[in-house]
């Protein structure tokens, strides 16, 4: 039998040991698998770790590469904190970058102090309005959350590949699925660096994620807001007894994760793409799911947890183009480091006891 | 089997386990400190003692499921190491549990069988199974299929399991928590049984009326260290409450009651609620009104109703007309529980863990929880964590809540710490109206005495306060009126003092004309 009771106290060297060990045991793994495979053990592990962050640029776009999995975890952190499973994320990204992409196109001439603005209110208010869908189907008709918020992501997929071919198509784009190019005002710029000029594909988006997620925390962990969400998440009956209303907070951790999803498609889109196209997000929706819980619902781990899941994506990456490996094999070296991450995790706040089994049990022993 | 009477106190029996100097330790803790008890054979002992006073730990030891730092068991006169409830089984010792370990979709035999060693067929098992039933009257049919029994039947048919083995010793957790007054007698009965039949029995308790009905001697630990072991018979139940406290227990009946002629604070007035789902009681035109000063009971078995009013009450279950619920003449019935906290009610309800309390937050969160509403502790959105934690340790300071270390965890505390809690938590507001649910479900003596005690003093500075309660009594003991539900419907209020116990057991058993036929007999 094994058995897992959780430590009354992780010390903290503990703490940060369980992440080295992890990765540690993460590069013996995918050391031997690469190795049976037929490829370079070192070789594969360096385009992994150290190739994408060899140098400065590099560091500025795994930053970049991490933004939108920042911004959008820390708004999932709220829903899932108050137990409501918000999965459409990615749903909530599109539509946000619709509605930002609507202002953009629809007053191109708008100042750039007014035009950014504009954009980052529509593109939250895009995903917002996108998460009420289910919020509101849950608190009224009582559907699954899960479900509905999964589902409408697909219509919004949908939904953009019908826009961007039809009424928003630019009449200059020789007939591909393309918008026209957003104004100068409409894009968020690259960060200078002073004395180093531009860094990669750094952007001042980055820096907003930064700044969302830091707030998220000061919410979630400051505010009376947050304790409901806290509260409803781990006990929806005492939240009803403390006099807080169990679909405002549905309501309100939609609101909050639909719109952080909505704001990561607008930045994502004006500051590396510049217009709308069917495929503005690679699954960053998704992909911030695994972030928030890497993150154990913590809106400041959120920004480690991006950092790391975004080297994952970057490191295979570059281990196709530079080995020629194919996509599966580094889609399971990225899914040992995350088992082994969130394993340690585990391992951090349990202490696990071995025994052999024995008939005794039965008599409820463990009961005692 | 010959009946004989029920022996006597003399110790003249042979000693069947006798432990001497035992010491446990877990950290820093000390939870059996120099612990000495022995049982003779036949004997029905008594552990006595408040929750966290050791009673758990040391029967684990004898069981096998701990080992004891330092100190010695003796089982029949030897030295003996009990390495494991296995071994603890084959010397003769028997335990049931507090919480079951039954598989609900088998039947009685099924269920029983796999706790024996193979080898025996379920038809013989099951013959056997009825032998001991009929010879005992336990009343325990092996066909049945467990998720069809009673809770009582589910706990007789551990029993049955344990006698199976032919234990000379068997260790009962706290038996009754879980049973009806009916079924506890039927118990003790089937106990004094075995103990006729030299089954030495080890009943751990903090119940003291059950106590004194069924044991012989009883032996009393405080905060892990041994008291004293004494005669059950010889001493009240007043006695043995001091010996676990440690203090002197006052008497709280007889406190002065208010004239009849106190401002109504409180008023309800036709409140009818229609049943949520299958399992729910619909509330029938409930009417009471609480006054200044006092304590209204409201007694009743469980699933009459407590629940879905204890909802209406809070605010967490509203109606649509108006004018039902009123404190000091304003009308409340469609306000939240925030709003009615701020108009100065208070609440307490029934279940501590998940609804008066949030078990995985610390005492200063769940301090938050219910005061967000009344300003001071939240400004602008944020909350003060100081003013919080503050106030936490205020309650916990003021109620003798014993604190495992500073701001805790609530689920690290005991239940009767809790209790003392979040009764403390609301009681120091001092709200006009407090209207509390079974304020010492599963609390000990000591936890209490302090709340029942914290209730009348405010209730006697003018607050008005509504008790539902199914314990008889503390209804008698504290309350200054009492009212009966039944079914979701409620009776009139009645001066305590003015009913006997039968009048209302009969309301409580839905007979309304029969109890108004005793209320006229006896007058």
């Amino acid at each position: 039998m094994i058995s897992l009771t959780p430590r009354k106290e992780i010390p903290l060297t503990l703490t940060l040991m369980t992440p080295l060990v992890a990765i540690a045991l993460t590069l013996v793994v995918g050391a031997a698998i690469f190795g049976i495979l037929g490829y370079d053990p070192l070789a594969a592990l360096y385009q992994f770790f150290i190739a994408p962050v060899s140098r400065p640029y590099q560091v500025a776009d795994l930053f970049v590469k991490a933004c939108p999995l920042i911004i959008i975890a820390s708004g999932l952190v709220f829903a899932y904190r108050a137990n409501v499973w918000n999965i459409g994320a990615e749903g909530q990204l599109i539509l946000g970058a619709m509605a930002a992409g609507f202002v953009a196109l629809t007053w191109p001439n708008l100042p750039g102090p007014v035009m950014m603005p504009a954009m980052i209110i529509a593109g939250m208010l895009g995903g917002l309005a996108w998460g009420m869908i289910p919020a509101l189907l849950k608190t009224r008709f009582n559907t699954n959350e899960i479900l509905v918020s999964l589902m409408l992501t697909y219509v919004a997929v949908l939904f953009i590949d019908w826009t961007v071919r039809g009424p928003w198509r630019d009449p200059m784009s020789f007939g591909f699925p393309l918008t026209p190019m957003y104004a100068d005002a409409a894009l968020i710029s690259r960060v200078e660096l002073p004395g180093i000029g531009r860094l990669g594909q750094l952007h001042w988006g980055v820096a907003g994620a930064l700044i969302f997620a830091l707030a998220a925390w000061f919410m979630l962990s400051r505010s009376i807001l947050g304790f409901q969400v806290k509260v409803m998440g781990d006990a929806p009956r005492a939240g009803r007894f403390a006099g807080f209303s169990p679909a405002m907070v549905t309501i309100m951790v939609m609101g909050i994760s639909g719109g952080a999803a909505g704001l990561a498609g607008m930045v994502e889109v004006s500051a590396n793409i510049g217009q709308l196209q069917p495929d503005i997000s690679f699954g960053y929706g998704f992909t911030a799911i695994i972030v928030a819980f890497l993150a154990r619902l913590n809106p400041l781990a959120v920004i480690i947890a991006g950092l790391v899941v975004a080297l994952a994506e970057l490191g295979g990456d570059s281990a196709q183009i530079a080995l020629a490996m194919p996509k599966v094999v580094t889609g399971v070296f990225k899914g040992i480091l995350l088992f082994m991450l969130l394993a340690g995790e585990t391992f951090n706040r349990y202490h696990v006891t071995f025994s052999l089994p024995h008939r005794a049990r039965m008599q409820g022993d463990s009961d005692a | 089997m010959i009946a004989t009477p029920r022996p006597s106190r003399n110790q003249s029996r042979s000693v069947l386990l006798n432990a001497s100097g035992i010491c446990k330790h877990f950290g820093d803790f000390t939870a059996n400190d120099d612990v000495s008890f022995s049982i003779g054979e036949g004997e029905i002992h008594a552990l006595l003692g408040e929750n966290g006073a050791g009673k758990s730990t040391f029967v684990k030891m004898v069981y096998g499921l701990l080992q004891p730092d330092s100190g010695q068991i003796e089982w029949r006169g030897q030295p003996t190491v009990i390495r494991s409830p296995q071994h603890a089984r084959e010397l003769g010792i028997g335990m049931v549990f507090q919480h079951f370990s039954l598989f609900q979709a088998l039947t009685v035999a099924e269920n029983i069988a796999l706790a024996l060693p193979p080898g025996e067929s379920l038809a013989d098992l099951a013959d056997r199974v009825r032998r001991m039933s009929a010879e005992y009257g336990i009343g325990v049919d092996p066909d049945a299929r467990v998720h069809n029994l009673s809770v009582g039947q589910q706990q007789r048919v551990e029993i049955v399991r344990c006698l199976l083995q032919d234990p000379s010793l068997l260790i009962m957790d706290e038996p009754t928590s879980v049973l009806t007054p009916q079924e506890t007698g039927q118990l003790f009965d089937v106990l004094r049984r075995f103990s006729e039949a030299g089954v030495a029995i080890l009943f751990i308790s903090h119940k003291l009326e059950e106590i004194r009905a069924l044991t012989e001697r009883a032996t009393v630990l405080r905060r892990g260290r041994n008291v004293g072991t004494v005669d059950t018979a010889g001493q009240s139940s007043k006695q043995l409450a001091e010996m676990m406290v440690g203090d002197s227990v006052g008497d709280i009946a007889g406190q002065a009651r208010p004239d009849g002629q106190t401002t109504a604070l409180l008023e309800v007035a036709s409140l009818v609620r229609p049943a949520g789902t299958a399992f729910a009681t619909p509330l029938r035109q409930i009417s009471f009104a609480a006054r200044a000063g006092e304590v209204l009971g409201i007694a009743g078995i469980a699933g009459n109703g407590q629940d879905e009013l204890m909802e209406a009450l809070i605010g967490e279950w509203r109606g649509r007309d108006a004018d039902v619920i009123r404190i000091d003449g304003v009308d409340i019935t469609r306000e939240g529980p925030s709003r009615r906290r701020q108009l100065g009610l208070g609440f307490v309800p029934e279940e501590r863990n998940g609804h008066a309390a949030v078990p995985n937050m610390t005492l200063a969160d769940n301090a938050l929880l219910t005061s967000h509403s009344l300003g001071r502790v939240v400004t602008r959105g944020l909350v003060d964590a100081d003013a919080t934690r503050a106030m936490a340790a205020e309650v916990a300071g003021a109620f003798d809540v014993r604190l495992p270390q500073e701001n805790p965890m609530a689920s690290a505390l005991s239940g009767g710490n809790l209790q003392k809690f979040v009764v403390g938590r609301e009681i120091s507001k001092r709200p006009r109206v407090f209207i509390v649910s079974q304020p010492t479900w599963g609390v000990d003596v000591g936890a209490a005495l302090s709340i029942r005690t914290a209730i009348l003093d405010l209730a006697a500075s003018g607050s008005a306060v509504v008790m539902i309660s199914q314990d008889l009594e503390e209804i008698f003991t504290i309350s200054h009126r009492v009212a009966v539900l039944y079914d979701g419907a409620l009776s009139e209020a009645m001066v305590t003092a003015d009913v006997t116990p039968e009048r209302l057991g009969l309301l409580m058993g839905g007979s309304a004309a029969a109890a108004g036929l005793a209320a006229e007999a006896q007058a």
